[in-house]
């Protein structure tokens, strides 16, 4: 079986936990032997993993027929795409795209990140998408995220092909319900489209069914899962005298910084031997620096900024506690990378992880006092810090990709047969 | 003769209130009494009024045939107490009776057999002295908590004066054996040992209404057809679970009350008799069995893992008996009373992750984040009566000086008084 997929991010030039979660649906589904992955993104930088799925780069297929000399081609795409295949996605160029800027070779430039002309980009993607539906061969059409769902769909009327959409969140879950009505027109057309949508969480299930209007027997839960850490042993917590309290992600309204500052307040009230780390930058950042000081816990209250690759799992890993207070978070992959390096996790019951987590511990995320007592718990009593250190890093350990890889092709298997 | 023996337990604890670290130290009550009312009135009203009225139907028709034991823990008396003392009056009633016998069971409904011999035997006396007050009569038969026991264990129980002693048959401890006899301690000669039957025992509770069990509908018929079917040595049928089986696991609608209503009429109608573990107890023991390791009548394992099986609980429980000995020292009523009630088993069972069952928390974390905060409120009560910084020894010295103090003061007036006699004999 054939699968083309569309995302937007891959590791190691990602920026969210998308790239992560279809990085690893993707080498968790390579488990299986009969299934061949295409995976398509609009900007690669040649240095992603393409040991188990086949990579093509949207910014190398041409859209509008050139005639760049092999040598052009080479120079220009060559780090990222050979230049017979250049030639042969040209040869499959059937509509005509001279209205969208493109370059000498008849490519597009991409941005690949959330630039502000997205909406332009995500139409340009989908131009790429039908040359490559022309082009290619396949079986079942898998997008993700909404950047993707117009590519997913014009593949699909082009070939004919079961379209699956994964939705790693919803508009809903960005804006605390004050959703962009063109975000939303592309997820609803997306989610009316597909044949079948898998959603990351029963939570976000429960949006797509309600919010959006889907039939819920089109409707599938397939929960993310977390890559084994690469030498977790290696993470060691460095002596301290002082507890570490971490909250590590982006500082907006979605992931609810303040309610974390509100807790730790609350701690702080009572024992001074606990610090508390906000990791990340975000439009709130400000807002909290000023909310930590009018709590008068500034200098218990640090602000490391935004962290990357190791430097995360050492800062998770010399954490006593890990907190994720989210307002909605469709899944939530941080916790899951705190409990892998032994790190106790607190997280709101709005977290989509929370549906598959036993040791960690679960509060409303505007229950400040929830949260406070739990933090204080773990820090305090060493019996409970340690069995949600060594229950937990089992738990995750046991969540793995190929599991949910599976649920994902017997998804596929079952739009093929129906269409 | 064929013999059934009931026994049914009557427990059921506080409600724990939602208790945060930030009170620690400001507020003293551990309890939500709104929650504990609305429950024991459910209980009251839906499983022991009725039940109790129907045995004592079924006493004062069967001419002194039909006999029963209850065993009430000290929590659950005091709730009765308090928010449904009529069901005390039913209870009181029954006793009336002559046929039902109340068995002995340490107080707090606690784990204090396994970690504090002297708290163990103040909880036993207290339970025993309780039940003598309410029903007139002191228990001679005994059980422990959850039917925890051991061979070392019924040393213990035995130095309190007991000699029959409940145990569950677990089919590790029983083997081969059935547990249909009495049996008797491997080195204690006066200690008699009554085994539950613990298959017949759970039908009632977990299979009665169990629409795709094999043996689906239990009838009274039925179960005495099983008795009656079991070899004619075996003679006596250990029959003993919760009270609550009747009217809240098994609600009314299911029938279980015309089940109950019925056993002994079908019992009579084929020569099967009632009896309580003293009476059963009297009997000749058939053999001894050996309990080396603590078994208890949970779960599949019978064992004690339910409450002591995790860090957490064990934390829980190393913290809360550590102050044993300073409580028993001191004299603050409300401080006692809390005590005994935050042993309760069902906290720590909370804190299980393989047995939360009824559990009124989140998560085992949950449950044990709330129970160290109330402890930590209770740690500090006691310190600020025995400071903890005292060794234990040295306070004991200090104490015993104080308790003494009356005794001392007494033999050296004594003394004087004698001094002085003789002085003024000399003169």
């Amino acid at each position: 079986m054939k699968a083309l997929m569309f995302g937007w991010e891959f590791p190691p030039h990602i920026l969210g936990g998308l790239g992560t979660a279809s990085y690893g649906l993707t080498r968790g589904m390579a488990a299986q032997d009969d299934l061949e992955i295409t995976f398509v993104i609009p900007k690669p930088y040649g240095d992603e993993d393409q040991s188990f799925a086949k990579i093509i780069g949207a910014c190398a297929v041409p859209v509008v027929w050139k005639e760049p000399s092999r040598e052009r081609v080479q120079e220009c795409i060559g780090h990222i795409m050979n230049p017979d295949e250049y030639f042969y996605y040209r040869d499959h160029i059937r509509y005509d795209f001279r209205r969208i800027g493109t370059n000498d070779l008849g490519c597009i430039e991409f941005s690949g990140r959330y630039p502000d002309n997205l909406v332009q980009e995500i139409g340009n993607y989908e131009a790429v998408a039908s040359v490559l539906a022309h082009s290619l061969d396949f079986d079942v059409i898998h997008s993700h995220d909404w950047l993707t769902y117009p590519a997913g769909i014009f593949a699909k009327q082009i070939s004919g092909k079961p379209l699956v959409i994964h939705v790693h969140a919803t508009d809903f879950d960005r804006s605390r319900g004050n959703v962009n009505p063109t975000v939303y027109g592309i997820e609803r057309r997306g989610m009316d489209v597909a044949d079948h949508i898998i959603c990351v969480s029963n939570l976000t299930r429960k949006t797509v069914i309600e919010r959006y209007g889907q039939n819920p027997d089109k409707v599938s839960t397939v929960h993310n899962a977390v890559d084994p850490v690469p030498n977790a042993e290696s993470f060691k917590k460095t002596p301290r005298k002082d507890k570490l309290v971490t909250f590590l992600g982006r500082i907006t309204m979605q992931k609810g910084p303040e309610y974390f500052v509100e807790a730790a307040s609350r701690v702080l009230a009572r024992t001074k031997n606990v610090r508390f780390v906000m990791a990340g930058n975000g439009d709130m950042m400000n807002a909290m620096i000023d909310l930590a000081a009018s709590r008068g816990i500034a200098d218990r209250f640090h602000f490391p900024g935004f962290l990357k690759g190791a430097q995360v799992h050492q800062m998770l890993a010399d954490s006593d506690v890990y907190i994720m207070p989210s307002v909605s978070e469709p899944f939530g992959i941080s916790p899951l990378e705190a409990m892998q390096v032994g790190t106790p996790s607190i997280i709101s019951k709005q977290s989509g992880c929370a549906e598959i987590l036993e040791h960690a511990i679960k509060t409303d995320y505007w229950d400040i006092d929830a949260m406070a007592d739990a933090i204080y718990s773990i820090v305090e009593y060493p019996a409970i810090y340690k069995t949600m250190s060594e229950e937990g890093r089992k738990e995750v350990n046991a969540i793995t990709w190929d599991k949910a890889g599976l649920k994902v092709r017997a998804i596929y298997d079952k739009v093929i047969k129906n269409s | 003769m064929k013999k059934i023996c009931f026994y049914f337990q009557v427990h059921s604890p506080y409600v724990l209130r939602r208790y945060r670290f930030f009170e620690v130290g400001n507020d003293h009550y551990y309890y939500d009494d709104f929650a504990t009312e609305d429950k024991i009135r459910e209980l009251a009203e839906k499983s022991y009024l009725p039940a109790n009225a129907i045995i004592l139907d079924i006493i004062r028709k069967s001419e002194g045939n039909f006999k029963c034991a209850f065993s009430i823990s000290g929590p659950t008396i005091e709730q009765l107490e308090m928010y449904a003392p009529e069901v005390i009056d039913s209870f009181k009633e029954l006793a009336d009776t002559g046929q039902v016998e109340f068995l002995a069971e340490p107080y707090g409904h606690s784990l204090s057999s396994m970690y504090n011999d002297k708290e163990f035997e103040i909880q036993v006396k207290k339970h025993a002295d309780k039940i003598k007050e309410l029903f007139g009569k002191k228990p001679t038969a005994f059980l422990n908590t959850e039917l925890i026991y051991s061979d070392e264990m019924a040393e213990k129980i035995a130095s309190l004066g007991y000699n029959t002693i409940l145990l569950e048959g677990a089919k590790h401890v029983l083997g081969w054996k059935s547990p249909n006899y009495v049996y008797s301690h491997p080195y204690l000669p006066k200690v008699r040992l009554l085994t539950r039957n613990f298959p017949m025992s759970n039908h009632i509770p977990f299979q009665f209404s169990d629409t795709s069990w094999s043996e689906y509908p239990m009838t009274a018929d039925k179960f005495i057809q099983w008795i009656v079917d079991a070899p004619q040595e075996e003679e006596l049928f250990n029959i003993w679970l919760g009270y609550e089986s009747f009217g809240i696991i098994q609600k009314d609608y299911t029938g279980i009350f015309e089940f109950l209503k019925a056993l002994p009429i079908q019992a009579f109608k084929r020569g099967i008799g009632f009896t309580t573990p003293s009476e059963a107890a009297k009997a000749t023991p058939i053999a001894p069995i050996a309990v080396g390791h603590l078994i208890s009548w949970s779960g599949e394992e019978k064992d004690v893992t339910s409450w002591t099986g995790n860090q957490l609980q064990e934390e829980a429980l190393n913290k809360l008996y550590s102050v044993a000995e300073r409580v028993n020292l001191c004299k603050e009523k409300a401080l006692k009373h809390d005590w005994l009630m935050i042993q309760c088993t069902d906290y720590l069972r909370y804190m299980s992750f393989k047995n939360a069952w009824g559990s009124t928390f989140d998560s085992p974390y949950d449950a044990f984040t709330n129970y160290m905060n109330i402890l930590a409120d209770f740690l500090l009560r006691v310190d600020a009566e025995y400071p903890t910084s005292i060794e234990n020894e040295e306070l004991n010295e200090l104490l015993k000086t104080i308790n003494d103090q009356e005794k001392t003061i007494g033999q050296l007036e004594g003394e004087i008084k004698q001094l002085k006699k003789k002085q003024s004999k000399k003169q």
